[in-house]
Order: C-alpha cells, then sequence, then structure tokens
C-alpha cells in the first residue's frame, strides 16, 4: 500500500489557491472540488489526503502529526512559532506584517505606546527589538476600529493593498516583515516519508516557478 | 514475576527494557531527589528545554526548584577523575511547561550520561544505545545525527557576524532554504556561505548516500575532522548492524554554547515529535567548571502512549454480576473459582455504564451463568 502523506489545507481564498498549485503540480484529488460536507479527502492511488481546516490552525495539525504536511501563512508561523520545517515559501498570498496609525499619528517616545493587535507575539518581538514599551491590546477581528475609537495609538496587523486601513483615514507607519503562504512539514513525519514529502516539495517549486 | 506484560504500559514496559539495556553496559543508577537549588538552573537556562521552572522557599529559606532536567545535577555532583569514565543512567520525573497547553506537566524521563576522558569508543557505544534504546521501544525509528564542529567550522571560515548566526541556525533547523537566502542578502554574505549552508540543509539521510557530498562543500580542516569525527561513529554504528536507520542529518541543532561535537534525536514511527535527543556537551562541562567531555542522552517517555499496545479492547476481561440475597461466600467461591482459571474478574451489582468487558457473567443461586462472551 503506497505510504499516505497528508496534507492540510488552509479554509477559503487561500486555501483554494493552494490547492490549485497541488493540483497543477500532479497532486489532485477531484472529489475535493464536489459540492459536500466531507472533510477528509483522500487519493489512495495517489498517496495523499487533504483536509480543510482553519488557517491559523494549520500549523497545530501539522506539529503535533495529524498531518505531514500543510499551508500556512507565514504571519502564523511568525507568532506561534511551531516546531516543523519550512520547505518551501508558495509566494501566494502575498502581503505584509506592519504597523499603521491614525493618518498624521506621532509617537511620543516618552509614553508607552498602546498597541491593538492580533498578533501579540510579533508585536512584542518587534518592539523589543527597538527596546520600546508598549502595552499589547490582544484583540481577534477589525483591529481598525481600535486606534479610530482610541482603544489604541497604533495596531499591527497584515496589509495586503492597504485599502481598508486608506478608507479608515489610517496610514502604515512601517513595515514588520513580508509575508507569505509557506509549506511546512512536520519533522518526525518527514523522517519516514521524506521521499514522498520532497516530491510534493519538488512539484510545488515547479508550480511556484511557472 | 506474577503478572503478565501486557499489564504493562508502553512507557513502563520501556522503563524496564532500557535499564536492562544499560545496566548490560555498567552503567550504573544515579537517583536524585524532586528537589534542586534553583540557581543551578538560573545558570544554565539557555540549556534547558523550557526556562519555565516551578520554585518554592524551603523551610530553611533557600529557593528551590521541581528539577526540569537531570543532566546539570548529574555534572555538579561529578568528580573530575583523569582517565576515567563515569557511566550513570536515570529515570526521573522532571517538571517543565508544554509548548503546546503552556500548563506545567510531569514528564518521565529516563537517559544516560557518560563523563570523563571521552573518545572515539565512547561516542560510538553511546549512540549505540540511543539506537538500541530506539529499537527496544519498539517499531521504526530513525537516529538523525550531526555535529555543530561543522557549522561551526563553516561560520568561522566565512567570517559569519554573531548576529547573522543565531539567524542562519534558525533556518537550519526549519530546513527553509528560502529563509536561509533572505538572511544572506540582509547581511551582505557572499554566495559561497549560502552554498555551502543550502548543501547542508539539502544533504541529509544514510552516510554513504550523503558524504561525499558533503566533504566537498568545503575544504577547511575544522569542518573536515568534524565530519571525520562523525564519520567514524557512522561506520562502526554500521559494522554493528544499525544500518539504515541512522542518519545523517544537519538540521539537528543544538544551543553552540554547550555543544560543540555530536549531537543527535531519534524518532519512533507514529509519535509526531521526537523521543530521543542526545549530544557531547564538553562546553556545558567548562561552564560548570569541570576539566572532563561528556556525552549522553535523554529519552521522553510520555509520548509512547501514542504508539501502538496501549489501546485496550476492553476495559475489563470478565464482570461478574450478583443479586441481593446471593451468599457473599458464594460469590467469593465463585471469585476464586474464576481468578484460578487465570482470569481477572470484576465484581458488580449492575453492569457499571460505558464498560467494556470480554465477558460478562451472572451469578444465580451459586451457579455461574455465561450473558455474554466476545472469546
Amino acid at each position: 500500500m503506497k505510504t499516505m502523506v497528508n496534507v492540510a489545507l488552509p479554509k477559503g481564498r487561500l486555501g483554494e489557491k493552494v490547492y490549485a498549485m497541488f493540483a497543477a503540480a500532479g497532486f489532485e484529488c477531484p472529489e475535493i472540488r464536489s459540492e459536500n460536507r466531507k472533510l477528509v479527502f483522500r487519493n489512495e492511488a495517489a498517496g495523499f489526503s487533504y483536509f480543510w481546516v482553519k488557517p491559523s490552525d494549520v500549523a497545530i495539525y501539522v506539529e503535533r502529526g495529524a498531518a505531514d504536511i500543510g499551508v500556512a501563512g507565514k504571519d502564523i508561523l511568525l507568532e506561534y512559532e511551531p516546531d516543523v520545517y519550512e520547505l518551501l515559501d508558495l509566494k501566494t498570498g502575498a502581503c505584509r506584517m506592519a504597523v499603521a496609525a491614525l493618518k498624521g499619528f506621532r509617537d511620543d517616545p516618552e509614553k508607552t505606546l498602546r498597541v491593538a493587535t492580533k498578533f501579540p507575539h510579533i508585536a512584542e518581538a518587534f518592539y523589543a527589538e527597538k527596546c520600546r514599551d508598549i502595552d499589547v491590546i490582544h484583540l481577534n477581528g477589525s483591529i481598525e476600529l481600535a486606534p479610530i475609537l482610541g482603544l489604541s495609538d497604533v495596531i499591527v496587523d497584515i496589509v495586503e493593498s492597504g485599502r481598508t486601513l486608506r478608507e479608515n483615514g489610517l496610514a502604515v507607519l512601517e513595515d514588520i516583515v513580508p509575508v507569505s503562504a509557506r509549506l511546512i512539514a512536520n519533522k518526525a513525519g518527514f523522517k519516514f516519508k521524506s521521499a514522498e514529502i520532497e516530491q510534493i516539495r519538488r512539484g510545488l517549486e515547479e508550480a511556484v516557478k511557472a | 514475576m506474577d503478572f503478565e506484560e501486557e499489564i504493562l504500559k508502553n512507557d513502563e514496559k520501556a522503563i524496564f527494557e532500557l535499564r536492562a539495556l544499560y545496566r548490560k553496559y555498567g552503567y550504573t543508577q544515579y537517583k536524585m531527589s524532586k528537589f534542586e537549588e534553583y540557581e543551578l538552573y538560573a545558570r544554565n537556562k539557555d540549556f534547558l528545554v523550557s526556562d519555565e521552572i516551578i520554585t518554592f522557599t524551603d523551610k530553611n529559606g533557600r529557593l528551590l526548584a521541581l528539577k526540569p532536567d537531570v543532566t546539570l545535577s548529574i555534572i555538579k555532583n561529578t568528580s573530575d577523575v583523569p582517565g576515567a569514565v563515569q557511566k550513570v543512567y536515570y529515570n526521573e520525573n522532571v517538571y517543565r511547561v508544554s509548548r503546546s497547553s503552556h500548563t506545567y506537566r510531569e514528564i518521565m524521563q529516563t537517559g544516560l550520561e557518560c563523563i570523563g576522558d571521552i573518545g572515539a569508543y565512547e561516542r560510538y557505544e553511546v549512540l549505540m544505545l540511543a539506537a538500541e534504546s530506539l529499537e527496544k521501544i519498539g517499531g521504526r525509528y530513525v537516529l538523525d545525527v550531526s555535529h555543530m564542529g561543522v557549522l561551526s567550522a563553516l561560520f568561522d571560515e566565512s567570517n559569519v557576524p554573531a548576529e547573522a548566526r543565531e539567524k542562519i541556525i534558525r533556518c537550519i533547523g526549519q530546513k527553509n532554504l528560502h529563509d536561509l537566502a533572505a538572511v544572506c542578502r540582509t547581511y551582505q554574505m557572499g554566495k559561497g556561505i549560502l552554498e555551502k549552508v543550502s548543501g547542508l540543509i539539502s544533504l541529509y539521510g544514510p552516510l554513504d548516500s550523503v558524504i561525499w557530498k558533503l566533504r566537498a562543500l568545503s575544504g577547511g580542516k575544522a569542518y573536515h575532522d568534524a565530519l571525520d569525527e562523525t564519520e567514524e561513529v557512522c561506520r562502526m554504528l554500521e559494522s554493528g548492524g544499525c544500518t539504515g536507520s541512522v542518519r545523517l542529518d544537519f538540521s539537528i541543532v543544538n544551543d553552540m554554547n554547550y555543544y560543540s561535537g555530536l549531537v543527535f534525536r531519534g524518532y519512533l514511527e507514529g509519535i509526531p515529535s521526537g523521543v530521543l535527543s542526545g549530544g557531547q556537551y564538553d562546553l556545558l562541562m567548562r561552564k560548570m567548571r569541570k576539566k572532563s567531555g561528556a556525552i549522553g542522552f535523554a529519552v521522553y517517555l510520555d509520548a509512547l502512549e501514542l504508539l501502538e499496545g496501549d489501546n485496550k479492547a476492553y476495559d475489563a476481561d470478565t464482570v461478574l454480576l450478583y443479586r441481593d440475597g446471593e451468599l457473599p461466600d458464594a460469590v467469593a467461591d465463585a471469585v476464586r473459582k474464576l481468578t484460578g482459571e487465570g482470569r481477572s474478574v470484576l465484581v458488580e451489582k449492575r453492569m457499571p455504564e460505558h464498560l467494556r468487558c470480554r465477558r460478562l457473567l451472572r451469578l444465580r443461586d451459586g451457579r455461574i451463568e455465561t450473558v455474554e462472551d466476545h472469546g
């Protein structure tokens, strides 16, 4: 029986794009396209199975071996720092982590900076490197509201085109790090399935170059 | 011994098998208390897996810790005896924060340390015992071997700045070629070092399939000396019969402040994280003002319950039900008869909810009736 490689894909727009890359690389599972409530899609002959997972959970499935490989955004990887291999930059879902604030905001270094964010670990690491004292406000969504309502001075959040920020009177102050989708692998699973995982990595690398 | 092996859980079986294995090579057991002075760990925080330690003040006002590690205590209590080698094994509970649940856990850990005049034979013996430990625990295993001297030689050859070293080490640990290229660009390092480190990351596998390409990556003496030490121990393991499961993999990186030589990790199929971790930690010995070298490893037993063998088909073998009015002597007689047949028996008046048993019997007027039998 062929060795099965289990792949965790992020639910949503990014996941659709990523699945298309897998399919283009020859790792198709046609069943996944049909409308149904199934959670796991298996292609026994080709030796892999896919399942849709909440994007922020992909790294957990991979770290704990429930998935051998998965695709997660670099933002999630930087925030949670799972102990996994990061085998490839898929160069899709490209955006950046940035500091933003109301247009015209001026940072007073004598005050503690209030930072609202969905990524407290990234925010703390960024400001620690600058030795800047901050107060982290951990929010779960609509981060742009925080400086508008005076909850925070700045936000640390993902920025794509910047349109949401502009439409709400905010502007990017500083870029922190570029973000894109990454192929990750469970370290122990990699030891026993390295040939199969390398084959997938090479196939995706070709798809990225194309 | 009056019990069957199958009642032992995977971690219990491992403890006994490994104890027998280590004693076979003359290792004696090191036993220690649950508590150590907190200062020992505070001074060596980077050596620990996690620096979150449970502390408390004892009756004399000293700050103590529930031990997160055993190696540091063993080193603290060794004496430098030139030319000699001390060999100890241990089986102790350590207290650490779990990465995933962020709560403290008691973790059963076994392992050994070989302290003193460490040479090629001692390195081989410890790695051989690591491989045998994995084999005894059962199933397919992989023992990945690496050498910190290989990496530090490459760094020194190319004068890689200290800041960059940390970032490069993180990329190597993640087999992350793309971020490695970005780091080299940021620090304006030549193509040479990028090619060498990328080569190091990509060349992994059994010794013979990678050693020649590894040798070709650099010409430096320190680099080849480190590879010599690695090749020597791997060849000895091969002649000892550990073919196929021992591999070179330089993505194993341990803290360079403590490990300057061989480092290794063991994996068992079916367990998502490494179960064995070790290395030669001469630099830690120096830090603790000991003159000799040391090499050892730890086996994390709490992960073993994920292996096959710990799933029981039944919670109980035989359940014997009796009614009010049944003579207690008759119940006792029935139980003696059943246990005498080698069965385990749970006596109840009512079948417990959610209990799965192989056989369900009923005692009626002193006679045993079978209600269900799953064979």
